[in-house]
């Protein structure tokens, strides 16, 4: 038993523990727009796209999260306008976009390699994560927190119908502008726990796996954020018993909760679909209509009468 | 008091070009007060929903303006007087809301800065679900609806949102006769409540039986105004080209002694019948003698009865 709580007695495991979980927490929350929104590669380019900021700030002797912020920012803007005024494919230009930044990023390291470290920034150090670092996540984290549980339905109305959010005045361009903003900030936070080249799966996996157990945007909010922080919080746990990297450990483990609502969720799940579909086959004929539905081959009035003219 | 100002929908020129380069709508014109049903027809492509999108501030024009009671549409939207009942197709049905969520969808422009429901919201939430029979569904995810069902709730949706102007793409697509005739008698009470409701449709026929109003459109508005003086065989060739199908009666086996009893039977859509000078035949003359009888005195002034 002692030895579980082993963890808990290393400053350094404590605050990698709940720095985790907060982290985790967020990036689950704005999980639930990402992919209802069809963002997740939006998600991975964001946190590719960073890159540069971060080595800029460094330079320069900013806060990273400026640096990053205004780089992920710009990225956002150049994908937007790309899209606007060219008929290439949205895919392609995320791609293309966030592939030249990370690339820029890079070159920037490697000229100046001194103060930066490529490997952390890649991989992420929770571990090590300086003071001032926890700062920025906290602010990070509590500002995205309250702008979502202030404006979460009107962001959902904007992923959701934005045509119906514009028709009743809701400030559709600036929601956008919001969504991409609170992207930005979490994808650098996230950068601290997992490193850019898994943000992705912190901003992708735990809102799939809440829409695998909800059919309700707030509960499944609700759901992601737990799970974020709860795998992020328990993968730190982990790490330090597998002595494997942080991001890793997070990560697999959110991987594995996810398999495991693929498998067991009481009405997505693969298992609880293969039931109903089970129960349905005899009583499944052509013609039974379903529910409440009205029939619908009822015929027109008047057909009834028709007759052969001669 | 301004609820009580006239409510009037207004495009003057509007050109709508895509970013791609294509221009869907050129030079469109139309004015349509409130109290009234108008229909918009045209063939797939016409731009249909493009004048919709336009109308409902959704695109911005090229050219030309849109007005609603002679404000932008912008201050219109504000003050929650659009409602837009969508196309099926350009909705997220995977997404995780249920029927009621997305009638309270219509309360938010009304709803304080939190979007918190109050008695008043809920209230006209079930109202407006109760008036298109889907009440009892309110709890369902909006996936696991027919497509009759999903065109209901999203009109619940516009009249949970109380929009004195109402545009519906497309709602009678892919719907049984039942429904089709439960959404035109709420667009019936919506006119008698003095809102401007313009309806997309393919089912020419039955325009004649609820709509007072027309716009034709391919590509430009053709011809708007009164049912029976819009629908005429040549504005209709014009709009559909070689598009629809006609029965002539005249170039048919169809002979005197027939006499007037025919029956005709469609699929799904209503028939358009137009009678011999090119004017509307309508499906039922209850409430319409008047016009038979003045169709009457008009045939035998002009024809004298032959010597
Ligand atoms: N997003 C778009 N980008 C480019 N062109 C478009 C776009 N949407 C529509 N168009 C083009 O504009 C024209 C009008 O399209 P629109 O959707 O308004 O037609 P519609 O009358 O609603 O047709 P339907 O009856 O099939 O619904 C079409 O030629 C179409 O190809
Ligand atoms: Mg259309």
């Amino acid at each position: 038993m002692d030895a579980l709580l082993i963890p808990f007695r290393y400053d350094y495991m404590v605050t990698a523990m709940w720095v985790s979980a907060v982290i985790g927490a967020v990036c689950g929350l704005l999980s639930g727009f990402v992919t209802l929104k069809g963002w997740s590669l939006l998600g991975d380019a964001l946190s590719h796209a960073v890159v540069p900021g971060v080595a800029l700030a460094h330079w320069l002797g900013l806060p990273f999260a400026a640096g990053a912020f205004a780089t992920g920012l710009l990225a956002a803007g150049a994908m937007a306008f790309i899209k606007l005024k060219t008929p290439v494919r949205e895919d392609a230009v995320i791609g293309v976009v966030f592939t030249s930044f990370f690339a820029v990023g890079l070159l920037m390291i490697s000229l100046r390699p001194a103060g930066v470290d490529l490997k952390a920034i890649v991989l992420g150090n929770i571990l090590g994560i300086a003071p001032a670092d926890i700062v920025q996540v906290l602010v990070v984290a509590v500002a995205a927190a309250l702008l979502v549980g202030l404006k979460w339905r009107d962001l959902m109305l904007f992923c959701f119908d934005p045509n119906q959010a514009r028709a009743i005045g809701l400030p559709v361009g600036r929601l956008h502008v919001l969504l991409l903003a609170l992207l930005s900030a979490t994808a650098v936070a996230a950068m601290q726990a997992v490193g850019a080249v898994l943000v992705a799966a912190m901003l992708v996996t735990p809102g799939a796996t809440a829409y695998l157990l909800t059919d309700r945007f707030g509960r499944m909010l609700g759901l992601s954020s737990a799970l974020g922080a709860g795998c992020a919080f328990a993968g730190a746990y982990a790490s330090y018993f597998l002595d494997g990297a942080t991001g890793g450990c997070i990560v697999t483990l959110q991987a594995l909760v996810f398999l495991i609502a693929l498998v067991f969720a009481p009405k997505h799940g693969l298992l609880a679909t293969a039931r109903t579909r089970r129960i349905a086959e005899p009583t499944d004929l052509p013609g039974a209509s379903l529910g409440t539905d009205t029939p619908t081959s009822s015929l027109p009035g008047g057909a009834s009468q028709a007759r052969p003219s001669n | 008091m301004t609820e009580s100002e006239p409510i009037s929908l207004e495009a003057e020129n509007v050109t709508v070009t895509y970013p791609s380069g294509q221009t869907a709508l050129r030079d469109a014109s139309l004015r349509l007060e409130g109290g009234t049903i108008c229909a918009l027809v045209g063939v797939n492509g016409s731009g249909k929903s493009t004048l919709f999108k336009a109308l409902m501030g959704f695109l911005a024009p090229a050219r030309g303006t849109v007005r609603v009671a002679g404000r932008p549409v912008r201050e219109a939207q504000k003050k929650g007087w659009m409602a837009y009942v969508p196309q099926a197709e350009e909705v997220d049905w995977s997404f995780p809301v249920s029927v009621a969520d997305v009638v309270m969808m219509g309360r938010y422009g009304q709803m304080n800065f939190l979007r918190i429901p109050r008695a008043g919201d809920r209230a006209a939430v079930e109202e407006s679900l109760r008036r298109v029979g889907m009440w009892e569904l309110r709890e369902r995810q909006i996936g696991e609806l027919s497509g009759g069902q999903k065109k209901r709730v999203f009109v619940a949706r516009a009249l949970a949102q109380g929009g004195r102007i109402i545009l519906l793409d497309e709602p009678f697509t892919g719907v049984d006769v039942g429904t089709e005739e439960a959404i035109v008698a709420l667009l019936r009470e919506l006119r008698e409540e003095g809102r401007l409701v313009l309806v997309s449709t393919h089912n020419l026929g039955s325009v004649p039986e609820f709509c007072d109003q027309v716009v034709l459109i391919n590509r430009t508005v053709l011809a708007f105004g009164p049912t029976d003086e819009v629908f005429t065989p040549e504005n209709l060739t014009r709009a559909f080209g070689g598009a629809l199908r006609a029965f002539e009666i005249e170039h048919s086996t169809v002979d005197a002694h027939d006499g007037r009893a025919l029956t005709v039977l469609t699929d799904d859509e209503h028939p358009l019948v137009l009678g011999r000078s090119g004017h509307l035949e309508y499906r039922r003359r209850a409430g319409r003698e008047d016009l038979v009888s003045e169709r009457e005195k008009k045939a035998r002034e002009e024809q004298p009865p032959a010597a």
